[in-house]
């Protein structure tokens, strides 16, 4: 596999781009593994890559019913914050971007991880109060946030309108400058590399029929389409699919499925330098490097598998742009998608070992799992690995929803889910 | 956009109207002091979460305000019936088979 520099760069370019080797193979499966994880998207991936790199752990399958990074891991709008209330999630999400920071000299691939700020717009006095509020607590955990007035935030972001005669005026907003975004295919291409060259098999379009556990209940192997493959340790990281997939094992998960639908408009020059969010309108908007610009708010109302979601909603984001942005009225959008996002109770993610033996979960990330994706990852690799968790995931436990130790972040969000 | 058949207005309505409200034939406890804490937790946050034809409650929000049940493919998004709150659970192998049937007529 070709290492990326600048003088590979240099030395195919002579040759016309014609001998550049692949990235990975596309492996067949083998009869029995040490790990095997299911869903390749950029958590299942990245576990891979650093149970390989940091555990050692190179005999591991990663295995999709459809192609890889082709569920939510390409159907995000690639937003990366940490801006969390609770202790547990801020710790979590601060995690994943420190791991952000380097992750492109990590894997040797650029994954476009661009810090440029993420601000959330404040419309109303009690938007001021809770904003405030979260930042103080953000920076009590160490997590960069801070306050702008309305005239900082116009001098951050040009194309805000900061006219008290708006129909919804701003009166200041939260920033955190570390947070900004990242290309979302590059971080599941990037983590398939960096794994596929330590020795890990990508298995490709071979749907998980059911997990398999024998008669002491603990994990034996996977039934899939392209037959049953052993292995003692099995990690389900399937997003929407997860409460299917874990079903199979007997495990009846607190999970509902939701599409959460995004757009993108016709390309533009560049004119929006940062991500808003607006809570209070309910949406957000970046702009993409290749110009377009990228929107997206909650999800549909209804549970649903169908990647679609419903017109409706989409009418409802792009009033609430245009509402902020009236210069955006006249942009013409080119197309629309949806993903099928796990949504828990308390809004906070289920991440690392089941009561089944063998058996580990990552999951729950609801409409926000990219931006933690090397977080989970990682901390998921640790607790495959040794089989406890990891201190930072130890709270995002399974049982919490039987001992009442919830993780509210959806009473605490810094969005609307 | 979803259409969406209110069983007490007798008229099929645009996704607006509605609000979703979850699954549905979720029994409240009689006991409550009685239940386990894992009986709680299956109450409260365990939800079939199906994929395929799935029970689930509406309220006609923006009409008659009334709830009301639903049975819904999840992959399709396509209603099969709908039915008052309180009436029984329909049969779902009828309804499957039926759905089939107007399918093949199209």
């Amino acid at each position: 596999m070709t290492h990326f520099s600048a003088w590979s760069l240099l030395k195919n370019a002579l040759s016309g781009h014609k001998n550049w080797s692949e990235q990975w193979p596309d492996s067949e499966p083998k009869a029995e593994y040490d790990v095997i994880i299911v869903g390749a998207g950029g958590h299942g991936l990245g576990a891979a890559h650093y149970l390989a790199k940091e555990h050692g752990i190179t005999n591991v399958a990663v295995i999709d019913k459809g192609w890889l990074g082709g569920g939510n891991t390409g159907r995000n709008t690639t937003i990366i914050r940490s801006n969390y209330l609770y202790d547990e999630s801020a710790r979590l999400y601060d995690h994943a971007l420190d791991l952000w920071e380097d992750l492109s000299q990590e894997l040797n691939y650029n994954v476009m991880y661009s810090r440029r700020g993420v601000m959330m717009l404040a419309h109303t006095v009690h938007d001021v109060q809770s904003f405030q509020r979260h930042i103080h607590a953000n920076r009590l955990n160490g997590v960069d946030n801070k306050w702008l007035t309305k005239e900082e935030a116009k001098e951050f972001c040009p194309p805000l309108n900061i006219s008290p005669e708006a129909r919804y005026p701003v009166m200041g907003a939260a920033l955190q400058m570390r947070a900004g975004t990242a290309r979302h295919d590059a971080v599941a291409w990037g983590f398939a590399r960096s794994a596929a060259k330590r020795g890990v098999d990508i298995i490709q379009n071979c749907p998980v029929l059911a997990i398999r556990r024998g008669p002491d209940g603990a994990v034996e192997g996977v039934e899939t389409a392209k037959g049953f493959i052993r292995a003692k340790k099995v990690a389900v990281s399937a997003a929407g699919h997860t409460s299917v997939v874990m079903e199979t094992a007997g495990l009846r998960m607190p999970l509902e499925s939701y599409p959460l639908q995004a757009l993108v408009s016709e390309p533009v020059k560049p004119i929006f330098p940062c991500v808003v969010m607006s809570n209070s309108v309910h949406a957000y908007i970046s702009q993409s490097d290749k110009g377009e610009l990228v929107i997206g708010s909650g999800t549909d109302q209804y549970t649903s598998y169908s990647q679609r979601g419903g017109l409706p909603l989409i009418e409802h984001t792009v009033a609430a742009i245009t509402e902020i942005f009236p210069i955006f009225n006249r942009m013409r959008m080119l197309r629309k998608w949806g993903g099928i996002v796990d949504v828990t109770p308390d809004r906070s993610a289920i991440l690392g070992k089941t009561p089944v033996k063998g058996l580990y979960v990552n999951c729950g990330w609801g409409t926000g799992g990219f931006k933690v994706t090397p977080g989970a990852a990682h901390t998921l690799a640790w607790t495959i690995a040794k089989d406890e968790p990891h201190p930072i995931n130890a709270p995002f436990t399974l049982d919490r929803f039987t001992t009442g130790r919830l993780i509210d972040e959806a009473a605490a969000a810094a969005v609307a889910h | 956009m979803l259409l969406i058949r209110c069983p007490y207005c007798e008229e099929t309505l645009p996704e607006m109207e509605f609000t979703y409200a979850g699954e549905a034939h979720i029994v409240r406890p009689e006991n409550p002091s009685d239940m386990s804490d894992e009986a709680w937790r299956d109450f409260l946050f365990i939800r079939s979460n199906v994929k395929g034809p799935h029970f689930e409650r509406w309220r006609h929000s923006h009409g008659c305000a009334r709830f009301f049940n639903a049975v819904r493919d999840t992959v399709s998004d396509r209603f099969l019936t709908t039915y008052k709150a309180g009436e029984p659970r329909p049969d779902l192998a009828s309804l499957l088979s039926a759905a089939g049937q107007s399918e093949s007529e199209k």
